[in-house]
């Protein structure tokens, strides 16, 4: 495209960036316009823009990226596919690691993982590496590229719990070296937080979700919605049923509140009901029957992604909005990017505040929230230093809808229904880092069942992980 | 999947649906619920399961249209499959989990208001089976809405009053509870299922009679897994998920005023849907207050 900044087209056609030391910056929807609307933000690279962006690699020889990624892509490799223009080789490169690269290329923490420990990152700008994984699986969609697969089936059955990021790469990885793989999800349709979570703007469901999980479905793994192990089925049936192995990657869905008073007032939602409303459930759409509270000034309490998505939501939906965080925005666990595009958009920060009570009407509907200033004190035992509320600090926000970001944790759904496997006290299932294994024979976990309420790529690298394992499980088990 | 085998109207605006769901019908319990999807733009709608049969599979479910999206379920047809439906979902029955000597101790009255005569169903039949024949009242507004008054006959001492007294005995299920323990019943179990407003002043009387009551909440919903806190009431000043911890709770500790007005969130919304439902998609207006019509 023409006029692309930090692009140099050199007379050979040679493409490269202008100023190597600065990234070629990615186009995106105008603050202003997108702020009313679902489309998504970020247009991507165009082919001479990632081209331009792939030439500022150097190609290091002891490259420290590829560390950083939990799933371990070979980056500097389809970095300079990329810069020969040879793009099928790179969705190659890439799609033998990972399962899902339009997904992560859009929502992974770039910047504390291949980004963060990137060389030149240290001279001027890191390479954005997820924006060109992002160019090169939408590139190879729009190709038609399918990765590949195995046809060769070795006739074991292996059950995977859960259709978000980790169960998806277990069963893909799975059924990639033969095993007759069965998914069951608990939700009417496959993704877990990729579908019901994470907003259309930020991650577009038809365009990118579907065809992804689709590209698992042809590798031959079979998917089972509307099925709740621990309900509809139980793990130990399902050995009855000839599954030889279990991955459980159920997530962290259960919400959580803050315990103050009014909470139970109406107005006041989970992030996780007001995403899935919005996003599974498309009450934003005219076509689906899904109602949704919109309400003209929002709170939105806490200061992760899952905040930062349900803030962009509610501003879609036509209202105010002001984020209420406890600590600074150096403490923000929010992508980087995210916290910028919510700012751009117009969503109002009050940071170093935290609510103490939800003002309710006389028919119980929120209209106000108290909230008390914070300081920070001695670091806690995250690292991150401590809030302190300002003794007589408190003040009032009008507003008419309130929602919880505050977190999630692990449902306990499969684990009280299965015996013999140990969880902690956070009610995570206790899994073995480096193979997924639990206390229960023939079960593996993966994911945040697992660690809690973490990342896509972390739940990606642990259903990679668990898929090793369950293979030479197996393979044990038969010998 | 989840054909509907059998539909038909159990009165004038009750429908009662038998339809093909295996993996439901070998797990479920008295007391559970499922949640139903009619098409993949419709609403997620929990419906307590109101009979089940394990061999060939089925389960059956009673629904009173009330919101736009149980009127569309009427669309429905035998031979129709729903698009979703996932359970069973909820806790069991307690009763379903006492020793046959606990339960010969009770002596049991279930009190059915309206379309909540279904789910009690189920509850009458299982302790039937399991040799004790409870008592049951169902209440209805007038003759025409009593349901299911043969199949209950069949499996306890069955009660019938309505309110403007055109059958069985004459007034509401309160009345009816007041009377029989004036005629020298001693109750002192009670399982009361039907519209808030009915549960909220039975447990304020069975409170004052000393009867130990459980009542059955069905507040919005939409995972029903535990994942949204849509469902969340307060029992005995705790917070619970209906869908999770309950459905069923002991009906003293339950806060009716806070449910019903929860019940209320999104009626403007559902108003508008239904007009839209009636009219046409005229009227559809997205959520009222973003703008008005979209
Ligand atoms: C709003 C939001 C925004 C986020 N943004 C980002 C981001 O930008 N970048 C990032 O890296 N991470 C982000 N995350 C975190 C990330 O999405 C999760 O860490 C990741 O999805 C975890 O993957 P998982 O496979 O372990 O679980 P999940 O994605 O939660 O999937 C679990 C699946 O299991 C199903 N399930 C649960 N219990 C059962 C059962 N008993 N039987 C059958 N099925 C069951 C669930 O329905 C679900 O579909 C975000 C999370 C949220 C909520
Ligand atoms: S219905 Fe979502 S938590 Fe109960």
């Amino acid at each position: 495209m023409a006029g692309s900044e930090n692009v140099y087209i050199a007379e050979d056609g040679t493409i490269k960036a202008a100023d190597a030391k600065v990234k070629v910056p990615v186009r995106e929807q105008d603050p202003k316009i997108r702020a009313t609307n679902f489309d998504e933000v970020c247009y991507g690279y165009n082919q001479e823009e990632a081209i331009a962006e792939a030439s500022r690699c150097l190609n290091c020889k002891n490259a420290k990226c590829i560390a950083g990624c939990p799933v371990e892509i070979d980056i500097p490799a389809f970095i300079q596919q990329v810069k020969n223009g040879e793009f099928a080789k790179a969705y190659e490169t890439i799609s033998s690691s990972s399962a899902l690269p339009a997904i992560c290329g859009r929502v992974c923490p770039q910047e504390t993982q291949c980004e963060g420990v990137w060389i030149r990152g240290m001279k001027g700008d890191a390479i954005s590496i997820g924006k060109l994984e992002r160019f090169v699986a939408d590139w190879a969609k729009e190709q038609n590229i399918k990765p590949l697969s195995c046809t060769l089936k070795n006739g074991h059955k292996v059950a995977v719990i859960g259709s978000g990021p980790a169960g998806l790469t277990c069963a893909g990885d799975l059924a990639r070296i033969g095993y007759d793989v069965t998914i069951f999800e608990a939700l009417h349709k496959p993704g877990g937080v990729l579908l019901y979570g994470i907003p259309e703007f930020r991650l577009p469901k038809d365009a990118v979700v579907a065809p992804e999980i689709e590209n698992v479905m042809d590798m031959g793994v079979k998917i089972e919605t509307n099925t709740i192990i621990g309900k509809s089925v139980y793990i130990d049936e399902l050995f009855e049923e000839g599954y030889e192995a279990v991955f459980i990657g159920s997530g962290a869905g259960l919400p959580v509140f803050m315990g103050i008073p009014g909470e139970n007032a109406n107005g006041v939602f989970s992030a996780n009901e007001y995403l899935t409303r919005n996003n599974l459930m498309k009450a934003f759409r005219d076509d689906y029957d899904t109602p949704i509270k919109c309400g003209k000034k929002v709170v939105v309490v806490g200061g992760g992604n899952v905040a930062m998505d349900a803030t962009r939501t509610a501003l879609r939906l036509g209202s105010e909005v002001h984020i209420v965080y406890r600590r600074t925005e150096a403490e923000l666990p929010a992508r980087v990017e995210e916290v910028g595009h919510a700012k751009e958009e117009g969503v109002i920060f009050d940071l170093l505040t935290n609510p103490v009570e939800i003002l309710t009407d006389d028919d119980q509907w929120v209209k106000g929230i108290k909230c008390i200033r914070m300081e920070l004190g001695e670091p806690d035992a995250s690292g991150r230093r401590r809030p302190i509320p300002v003794e007589g600090s408190e003040f009032e926000i009008d507003c008419d809808i309130v929602i919880m970001a505050l977190g999630t944790s692990p449902n306990p759904l499969i684990s009280s229904t299965t015996e013999g496997l140990d969880t902690n006290k956070k009610k995570c299932i206790i899994a073995d880092e480096a193979d997924g294994k639990t206390s229960k024979e023939g079960v593996f976990a993966g994911g945040d069942a697992v660690t809690g309420a973490a990342t896509v790529i972390l739940a990606m690298g642990a259903g990679k992980d668990a898929a090793k394992g369950i293979d030479e499980y197996i393979r044990n088990r038969s010998k | 999947m989840y054909r509907i085998i059998e539909s038909d109207l159990l009165a004038a605006n009750i429908y009662r649906m038998v339809v093909e769901a295996p993996r439901i019908a070998k797990h479920c319990m008295p007391g559970q619920f499922i949640i139903v999807i009619k098409d993949e733009f419709s609403e997620r709608i929990p419906l307590t399961i109101c009979d089940y049969d394990r061999t060939k599979g089925t389960i059956t479910i009673v629904f009173q249209p009330a919101g736009a999206s149980t009127t569309m379920l009427t669309e429905l047809k035998s031979g129709d499959h729903f698009y979703s439906i996932v359970g069973p979902l909820g806790n069991p029955s307690e009763l379903c989990s006492m020793s046959k000597e606990e339960l010969s101790s009770l002596k049991i009255l279930f009190i059915a208001g309206g379309v909540g005569t279904a789910p009690v169903f189920p509850q009458v039949k299982w302790l039937h089976e399991n040799g004790i024949t409870a008592d049951a009242i169902i209440g209805a507004k007038t003759k025409d809405l009593v349901i299911l008054e043969k199949e209950f006959n069949e499996v306890c001492n069955l009660y019938v009053t309505t309110d403007d007294g055109s059958y069985g005995r004459n007034g509401m299920v309160t009345k009816c509870l007041e009377d029989l323990v004036a005629e020298g019943h001693d109750y002192n179990y009670a399982i009361a299922i039907g519209p808030m407003i009915m549960m909220k002043f039975t447990c304020l009387l069975t409170k004052k009679l000393g009867i130990h009551t459980i009542v059955s909440m069905n507040p919005i919903m939409v995972d029903g897994t535990g994942m949204c806190g849509a469902c969340r009431l307060n029992v005995g000043n705790e917070v619970k998920f209906a869908c999770v911890d309950g459905p069923e709770f002991d009906g003293h500790l339950v806060d009716f005023d806070q449910a019903m007005k929860r019940a209320q969130l999104y009626k403007t919304e559902e108003g508008r849907a239904k007009l839209a439902l009636e009219e046409g998609k005229t009227h559809h207006g997205g959520c009222g207050n973003c703008g008005g019509d979209k």
